[in-house]
């Protein structure tokens, strides 16, 4: 019977077809660190597009968080959920973003146990392109988080007065900061054993870091002590620089804060992500 | 001058207090396949694991076509490449999507890259799953795929990693015919296995290695003939004649003689420490005497040494003590 497809169990390797492939044409010259990074990134995209439920995660989490503290707050902190909104938004959409960027971590940890990781050790391309292209994959996810706050943020009432422009610099400037704290996310994927110790970290350092914050309520309204961590927190600062963006006014300070914060955390994290990665 | 596939000298990784590689000394030419032999636990996944540049020795010197493992990774790593003993593909992505990520990864262009991955998986028999997720692969058709990966670009050195354990014989045999496909284009593979066959069929030389270090290296004629030629495998009608017929063995074959956990089954190794006869005439003469006994055979075969013999032979300890699990 003469057939001309082939499946896994008549295949029989054929020396003609496979000297074809084996034929030593020339190498290529090795990619770029921005063209590997950028395939990394593409691998992450495919990911998604395998596997579309983990957009739940980005979608969904965030219009709950909103819908929860602008109804469960706004009528006690600021007369009308509406009123509080205005407050509450540029707030509620770095802890979102921010909380999503542990996903990297996992992502990270996930993908370290699997055979296809030392294949992607053994090749001669730029170390770090491997973890470049997860952040470049997670940065889709904190645009789709982002833009979804910001929609249900203007159906519930929100009008930020720097406009447009105001409210997009506000998620650039978020975007930017997610990018290099995901590094953080990077180094524990690497350094801890499982995916369960990953997410129980995270929640250790995203919970204070997001709720001891001027996100929910003025930090005027606190005691002492708390007020001192509230103000060294890094995401008060993001936060406060993001309102300022979205309201029309930037607030020169904030935003070299938010800067120098996002080179201390590239520096620091990205090079005990790299140095983990050279090792593990 | 040439330098040889890999050198390594006294190469040592310990993991806490388990030294994994001890003392490592290997010499592996071009041009072939090198069969490391040697039970789980052995070292063999550690050891190839350094010379790919995934782990640091902790002492000793690797080299790879004259490059240091540690100082020049980047150079060992434009030339190597490897099929580890779990599949280094990834199974949520498709066929297809696994070999333009690593052909674009290799610096080939977009076009170039598809036209790269279209050619393999037709080579490879996969064209009609190339668009299938990899979870969806049989264990076979999986193997495929990461050797395909693995010569892409194809390499100078190709290490795999126990790449049939776990394999159905067929799929096993694809295999096999794979890796000698591309030793005869010129590519040096470094293979691990657990199977004395294996390594029979495919190596020019096999180095033995037990507890991190190379016990026995030679051709595959030679290390058999330091182990003996072959074994016999007898099976008795009944169980109750087995301690005679373990007698009569010993004595006729002057050999060691091995209780299998099948009640009614021996296997005695004969040949070896350098006597004349032929394995299968010693074998027929041992026979002879278990008929004489009255002892009824219902199966025999001859059979080349087992892992388990070598290893018995080599360190008086068998091979399966540490592959329990």
């Amino acid at each position: 019977m003469s057939t001309t497809t082939e499946t896994g169990a008549t295949y029989a390797p054929a020396a003609e077809a496979l000297a074809t492939v084996l034929a030593p044409g020339v190498r290529p010259p090795r990619p770029s660190a921005w063209s590997a990074s950028v395939t990394f990134g593409w691998r992450a995209m495919l990911k998604i597009k395998h596997v579309p439920e983990q957009l739940f995660d980005v979608t969904a989490f965030p219009i709950m968080m909103t819908l929860m503290f602008t109804y469960l707050f706004g009528g006690a902190l600021a007369g009308s959920p509406t009123e509080y909104l205005q407050f509450l938004l540029p707030g509620i959409m770095v802890t979102s973003v921010v909380m999503i960027t542990m996903y990297t971590g996992v992502e990270v940890n996930k993908d370290i146990e699997k055979g296809v990781f030392d294949r992607f050790r053994t090749l001669p391309i730029w170390r770090p392109s491997v973890m470049i292209g997860y952040l470049l994959g997670d940065m889709l996810r904190y645009t789709m988080a982002s833009t979804v706050i910001l929609l249900i943020g203007l159906i519930l009432g929100f009008r930020p007065q720097g406009g447009l422009g105001g409210a997009l610099a506000g998620i650039a400037l978020l975007l930017a900061f997610s990018f290099a704290f995901s590094w953080v996310w990077t180094m524990f994927g690497l350094l801890l054993r499982s995916e369960k110790s990953v997410m129980g970290v995270s929640m250790l350092v995203l919970f204070p870091l997001t709720f001891l914050s001027n996100v929910y309520v003025d930090p005027a309204t606190m005691p002492g002590w708390l007020q001192l961590f509230v103000n060294l927190n890094p995401i008060t600062r993001l936060v406060a620089a993001v309102r300022s963006l979205m309201a029309g006014t930037p607030d020169t300070g904030e935003l070299v804060w938010v800067f120098g914060a996002i080179v201390v955390l590239i520096a620091v994290f990205g090079t005990l992500t790299m140095r983990l990665y050279n090792r593990k | 001058m040439h330098d040889p596939a890999i050198r390594t000298s006294g190469l040592v990784k310990a993991f806490g207090d388990t030294r994994a590689v001890d003392g490592l000394d290997l010499e592996v030419p071009t041009g072939a396949v090198y069969g490391v032999l040697g039970p789980n636990g052995a070292g063999k996944t550690t050891a190839v694991r350094m010379l790919a540049t995934l782990i640091r020795p902790d002492s000793g010197e690797a080299t790879v076509f004259g490059h240091d493992v540690v100082r020049e990774a980047d150079a060992v790593r434009s030339r190597v490449s490897l099929t580890g003993q779990y599949a280094s593909v990834d199974e949520e992505m498709t066929g297809a999507e696994n070999l333009i990520l690593l052909a674009r990864l290799l610096g080939h262009r977009k076009p170039a890259a598809k036209d790269r991955a279209a050619q393999l998986l037709e080579a490879f028999g996969l064209t009609e799953a190339a668009d299938r997720q990899v979870k969806t692969y049989s264990g076979g058709m999986r193997r495929r795929l990461d050797i395909a990966a693995s010569i892409l670009n194809t390499p100078d050195l190709l290490f795999l990693d126990e790449p049939t354990t776990g394999l159905d014989p067929r799929s096993r045999n694809q295999v096999w015919d794979i890796i000698r496909i591309v030793v005869a284009h010129g590519t040096t593979v470094l293979l691990t296995t657990q199977y004395l066959e294996e390594a029979d069929r495919l190596a020019g030389r096999i180095a033995v290695i037990d507890h991190g270090k190379v016990i026995a290296e030679g051709t595959p004629g030679e290390l058999k003939s330091s182990v003996g030629s072959g074994s016999v495998h007898v099976r008795l009608r009944d169980p109750a004649t087995r301690p005679e017929a373990e007698r009569l063995l010993a004595q006729a074959l002057d050999a060691p003689v091995y209780l299998e956990s099948d009640p009614v089954a021996l296997t005695a190794r004969i040949g070896g420490d350098g006597r004349e006869e032929a394995a299968a005439e010693q074998a027929s003469r041992a026979l002879g005497r278990l008929a004489a006994a009255g002892i009824v055979v219902d199966d025999f075969s001859l059979g080349q040494p087992s892992l388990d013999e070598v290893f018995l032979a080599l360190t008086d300890h068998p091979a399966t003590q540490e592959a329990a699990a």
